[in-house]
């Protein structure tokens, strides 16, 4: 299963290359991201302590908010008076390997728009809850998507590209490849070229998106990847963008396909 | 486009003594914004004095020159030092101060592909963040006390 799952990611990313995106950026002399390896989860960068964190679901900080997202599952909200469960039943069997398979074009929008798991859940509240979307790294959205994700721990994620989003994929490479802020390094010229080596202080990972929305120590809370791809952007002196933006998307699924074959791991603990 | 020109025009000269002649010419073509923002026409303002080591060590290990984020300095004694970069011990003895300035300013022509930023620059650059822009990271005389400081390190 493992064997083909890498072996459809390095297919893919030669798509990407072969449509000449990622040559076409300025700073793409580094070397692709492909390599004969399967990727790592970044859990395997972090501490023994950390990972003993993230082991036991009894001492994981992350677990927390998984259990919020169950208490909200399981309320009522907006002018239907709908709970997620009074539709989805029960979140084990209805939501298991959703998560694997976003970001994905949305089936409703009139435009090929991308979609992730936060955008998804926001649908939900509006088409069938009457509710107001909830904000990007608000408590109740980190908390839904914590345990809708967590539903699919330990499953492999699934990707497929179409030509619906095989735009947003070559945007999502060219970003990756793309030096910028003051710094001006790209995603690649760390999370690639020098994963498993020490920046200050942190050991640097493949970047990873397996195990978000995660518990971060720094953050004292849990966070989405789009908060991360922030702390990322400001670590080069980067302007970011904002989260749920095109452009963070387009790298979210970028990530998710160098990410095929990896484990979802959600709630992830990180320093 | 001017200021590169400058950098160019200063980075040709190999001559040591040049060299801060080099980083005069950046500072009076506006790039040390930090320190004089709009001051291109004020060449008293803008020339550098001699590096000072131990100020050029405090841009090192503080958040300005952030140099420990990618390279280790023993001498420091820092709790935390990164390995992206070859540990900087010896590194006067292994270079001259105009190959450090050079090291420093435009990293990129020793090495097209490299990570280390280009300290003085501020063209060509993507996205810099609003309390960024326009300013190099480290300003010319903070690169004369790097200069300074490295050439110590023996
Ligand atoms: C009134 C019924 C209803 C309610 C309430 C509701 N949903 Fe849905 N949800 C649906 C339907 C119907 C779909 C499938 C729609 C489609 O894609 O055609 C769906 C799809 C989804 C999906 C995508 C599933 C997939 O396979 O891609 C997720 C995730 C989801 N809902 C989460 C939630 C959450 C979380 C809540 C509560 C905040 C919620 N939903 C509330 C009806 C509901
Ligand atoms: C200067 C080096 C550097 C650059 C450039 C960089 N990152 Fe990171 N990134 C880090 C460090 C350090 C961490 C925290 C340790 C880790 O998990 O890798 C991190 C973490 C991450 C993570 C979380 C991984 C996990 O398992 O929790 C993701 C995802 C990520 N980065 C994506 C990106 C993206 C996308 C870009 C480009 C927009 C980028 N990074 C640019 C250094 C960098
Ligand atoms: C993002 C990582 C990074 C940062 C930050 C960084 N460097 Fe570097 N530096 C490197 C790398 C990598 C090399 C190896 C040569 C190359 O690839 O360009 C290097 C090489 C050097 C060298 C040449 C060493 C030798 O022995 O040849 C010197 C001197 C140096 N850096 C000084 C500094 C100073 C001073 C600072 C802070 C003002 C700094 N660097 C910040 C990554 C970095």
């Amino acid at each position: 299963m493992n064997a083909n799952f890498s072996t459809f990611a390095r297919a893919a990313l030669y798509v990407v290359a072969g449509l000449g995106c990622l040559g076409n950026s300025p700073s793409a002399t580094s070397a692709s991201p492909m390599s004969n390896a399967l990727p790592k989860s970044g859990s395997t960068y972090a501490s023994a302590e950390i990972r003993a964190l993230q082991a036991d679901d009894a001492s994981n900080p992350g677990m927390l908010w998984v259990a919020d997202g169950q208490a909200l599952w399981n309320e009522v909200a907006g002018s239907q008076a709908k709970s997620c469960a009074q539709c989805h039943v029960v979140a084990a069997t209805s939501m298991k390997g959703v998560a694997t398979r976003y970001p994905q074009i949305d089936k409703h929008a009139t435009v090929p728009t991308l979609i992730n798991l936060e955008g998804r859940v926001n649908f939900c509240r509006i088409r069938h809850q009457a509710a107001p979307t909830l904000a990007y790294e608000s408590p109740a959205l980190l908390a839904l998507t914590a345990y809708v994700t967590h539903q699919s721990r330990g499953l492999v994620r699934r990707l497929t590209i179409d030509d619906e989003s095989r735009a947003y994929l070559q945007r999502g490479a060219a970003l990756y490849q793309q030096r910028m802020g003051q710094m001006n390094l790209a995603c690649t010229h760390c999370h690639d070229q020098n994963a498993g080596k020490t920046l200050l202080a942190e050991k640097i990972s493949e970047g990873h998106p397996n195990g978000y929305p995660i518990y971060r120590l720094e953050w004292q809370g849990v966070g989405s990847l789009h908060r991360r791809f922030r702390s990322c952007f400001a670590g080069v002196r980067a302007e970011p963008f904002a989260p749920g933006s095109d452009e963070y998307l387009a790298l979210e699924l970028y990530l998710a396909l160098r990410a095929v074959g990896l484990a979802v791991e959600t709630p992830a603990v990180r320093r | 486009m001017k200021n590169s020109n400058h950098l160019r025009i200063s980075l040709s000269e190999n001559a040591e003594r040049m060299g801060a002649v080099g980083v005069t010419l950046l500072a009076l073509a506006g790039c040390a914004a930090p320190a004089r923002p709009n001051a291109p026409a004020s060449p008293p303002d803008a020339i550098t004095t001699p590096g000072d080591p131990s100020r050029g060590r405090d841009v090192v290990m503080g958040r300005d020159g952030n140099c420990l984020l990618c390279h280790a300095i023993p001498e420091t004694g820092a709790r935390f030092m990164g390995d992206l970069g070859p540990p900087l011990a010896g590194a006067g003895a292994r270079l001259s101060a105009a190959q450090l300035r050079m090291r420093l300013i435009d990293p990129q022509r020793s090495n097209p592909d490299t990570i280390m930023p280009a300290y003085a620059r501020i063209d060509g650059l993507t996205r810099v963040g609003k309390a960024w822009r326009g300013k190099p990271i480290l300003g010319a005389q903070q690169i004369e006390d790097v200069v300074a400081y490295l050439g110590t390190l023996r």
